[in-house]
């Protein structure tokens, strides 16, 4: 489904060398996580597989369903499938909630030459899912994450991916920031979508997120690469050791 | 004192071959205002009030050119109930326009109105007069002097639907001065619209004079023509606990001045002026505003928004003068600027002066790009980039707009705004 072959990543701005070639590959109805420390690169390289603007791929590939995304425009890699659950979701003010969902979910189905949703099935489909997720009308029609507390807002990117139904799902840090109840919510959102045609990365600095999504692959991400690729076993073992005993035995 | 000022030509060609209309009532209040004129003289580009907006084309005669622009779009405010008058060039059109007669208020026409005991006597150039310290604004004096029409409102009631003034451009070459003056009766209401390009320039003044407990609102839409230049006065009086609420809305246009002098007279009053602009290229668009609290008890709010691009052009001068004794004073003013592009430009004056020691006011001015990470937020769910710029521009325009009472006007302002955004794509 995801395919990231020798994703070499440097800052536009900077002769700074982020990603050092990442070799990666989700399949489709499979859930992969990364982890590793802080300043890794991890949501460097989520930012750069959705198009965000500021680096510059130095070498290597990244392709969904074999179609090259590095060199297509953020929205149509979104119109393609692509999903990312933002660590820092961004505050818009004016721009409602719901006006943005639904804009969001019309641009989409525009772009792949599917009819668009009416206003009232698009109500219905999302109150139902904000339900799951426990976001109340008034959530819905306020700005897009304004006065939104971390948790609310990490549930808002959940909803997103739920309305949006994308192939490949990224989530940067989900679980920071949110209590126990608050990560069961987000767990069983993503849990619900997992499905055959659907691949997940799972972007987690702690292993307790994947305690409630439990993984089929875990990659440790140092230093701008994959260093070491195991099982679920092996977030148990940062869990325990810590880092610096991965890292070491791999240096 | 008269005559003298009569037979002077006051230093420009602007009032060369101009005669003041010959009309008993208004005759003193026209000499007087030529008088001012002498007096002050017309705007000068070294002006410190004329510092950022060059008067030069709102003088020059002939008034230069401006093609009138065509589209299909419906003119705004279309399927209101509201009365319909309509000036052509500013040319009061008999046939297009409604009979002048509504329920709670008498309208007549400047041309028309002869009685020599015409209540408009007592507002006719006065509250212009009263707008000329501390800074002049002897545009709205030349008005004042030549304005051959406009209407005379006096509001007795509260008046059901509202009194929509509708400026058609036909001819490339007007040159059209209109003098509104609107006198509220105390506890009365009244809605005024204004829209269309009026002329190829236009040169109008509207004084609102609001009795206590009176309330005026006031919803304007310059618009469509790209080559059209206006400027524009509008000096309110308010008394005790009246409301003044006026909004505009600019789009296209090459030079709009518009000058906003409000007098808080009596206790408790609330003046609310906003604006957006939204302007591409040869635009140029400045907003004027002075509000004096003099009075205790009184809230006034100032909100603009200007959407620029391609080297457009906005002005914002705003100004809350507290007077001494003019306690418990609630001022708030905000102009903010969208810059879609590095050639357009800002130019922001805020002021504040107080005499007054309990008094709340803020101001803030800032001017800047569309935020690249909401837009790159947006793009990520899969909204195109010029739709995702538009809706944060809209975002950015809101504020002002919901400072229209009406949720109809708002949502019909609000597609203008958005129509206006999707023609001027790269
Ligand atoms: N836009 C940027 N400007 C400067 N440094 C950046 C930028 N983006 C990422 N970095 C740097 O790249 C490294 C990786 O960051 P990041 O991808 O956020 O790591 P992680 O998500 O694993 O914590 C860090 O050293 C960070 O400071
Ligand atoms: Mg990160």
């Amino acid at each position: 489904m995801l395919s990231i072959k020798n994703l070499s990543v440097k800052l536009q701005e900077e002769d700074k060398q982020i990603l050092k070639g990442v070799d990666l590959e989700v399949e489709a109805g499979k859930v992969h996580a990364i982890m590793g420390p802080n300043g890794s690169g991890k949501s460097t390289l989520s930012y750069v597989l959705s198009g965000k603007a500021g680096y510059e791929v130095t070498d290597g590939s990244a392709t969904l369903e074999g179609v090259d995304l590095l060199g297509m425009e953020p929205e149509e890699r979104a119109a393609a499938g692509l999903f990312l659950a933002f660590q820092y979701p961004v505050e818009i003010p004016g721009v409602g909630n719901m006006t943005f969902l639904r804009t969001a979910v019309n641009a989409q189905r525009k772009a792949r030459g599917e009819e668009e949703m009416s206003a009232a099935d698009f109500l219905k489909v999302i109150r139902a899912k904000a339900k799951d997720l426990k976001i109340d009308a008034e959530m819905l029609k306020r700005p897009v994450n304004m006065g939104f507390s971390g948790g609310e807002k990490k549930r808002n990117e959940i909803l997103q991916m739920a309305m949006l139904e994308p192939k490949m799902c990224i989530l940067d840090e989900t679980d920071s920031g949110l209590d126990v109840d608050a990560m069961k919510l987000v767990a069983e959102g993503v849990n619900a979508l997992r499905s055959e045609g659907r691949g997940f990365l799972v972007i987690t600095h702690y292993q307790r997120l994947l305690d409630h999504i439990k993984p089929d692959v875990v990659h440790i991400m140092s230093d701008g690469r994959i260093v070491k690729t195991g099982g679920p076993e092996l977030a148990l073992e940062v869990e325990h050791n810590g880092y610096a005993d991965i890292l070491a035995e791999v240096a | 004192m008269a005559e003298a000022a009569l037979s002077r030509s006051s230093a420009t060609e602007l009032t060369a071959d101009r005669k003041l209309p010959d009309q008993p009532w208004a005759r003193s209040a026209r000499v007087e205002a030529l008088s001012r004129l002498d007096t002050l003289g017309l705007p000068h580009r070294r002006d410190e009030y004329w510092k950022f907006t060059r008067p030069d084309t709102l003088i020059q005669m002939p008034a230069p050119s401006a093609a009138v622009f065509h589209n299909d779009e419906k003119p705004l405010f279309d399927d209101m109930d509201r009365l319909r008058i309509v000036f052509v060039d500013g040319v009061f059109d008999e046939n297009a326009s409604d009979d002048l007669t509504l329920e709670g208020v008498k309208i007549e026409r400047l041309a028309t109105a002869q009685s020599d005991l015409h209540w408009a006597k007592d507002l006719y150039g006065k509250l212009e007069a009263a707008g000329q310290t501390p800074v002049p604004r002897t545009l709205a004096a030349f008005n004042t002097a030549y304005a051959e029409d406009g209407l005379l409102i006096h509001v007795t009631d509260k008046v059901s639907k509202p009194i929509s003034l509708i400026y058609t451009h036909e001819s490339d070459s007007s040159d059209a001065i209109l003098h509104h003056c609107i006198k509220l009766d105390a506890g009365t209401e009244l809605t005024v619209l204004e829209n269309g390009p009026a002329a190829a320039r236009f040169n109008k003044v509207m004084e609102v004079d609001i009795g206590d407990g009176a309330a005026f609102h006031h919803v304007r839409a310059q618009g469509r023509d790209h080559e059209r230049r206006a400027v524009t006065h509008m000096f309110a009086r308010l008394s005790a606990e009246s409301v003044f609420k006026s909004f505009t809305m600019t789009v296209n246009g090459k030079l709009t001045r518009n000058e906003c002098v409000i007098e808080l007279t009596g206790d408790d009053a609330t003046a609310h002026v906003a604006g957006v602009c939204v302007g591409d290229g040869d635009f140029h668009h400045d907003d004027t505003v002075f509000v004096t609290h003099d009075a205790v008890g009184c809230e006034s709010r100032q909100v603009f928004k200007k959407v620029l691009r391609n080297g457009a052009v906005g002005v914002f001068q705003g100004k809350i003068l507290v007077k001494n004794g003019a306690q418990k004073t609630d001022g708030y003013q905000i102009s903010q600027s969208l810059l879609l592009d590095e050639d357009s430009q800002f130019l922001a004056k805020p002021e504040l002066e107080i005499y007054a020691d309990d008094v709340a006011c803020s101001h803030g001015s800032t001017s800047g790009a569309i935020d690249e990470d909401a837009l790159f937020y947006l793009r990520a769910r899969g909204i195109p980039q010029n739709e995702a710029t538009n809706l944060l521009t809209l975002a950015f325009l809101a504020e002002a707009v919901e400072e229209v009472q009406s949720d109809v006007l708002k949502e019909e302002l609000t597609s203008r705004l958005d129509a206006w955004l999707a023609r001027h794509r790269d």
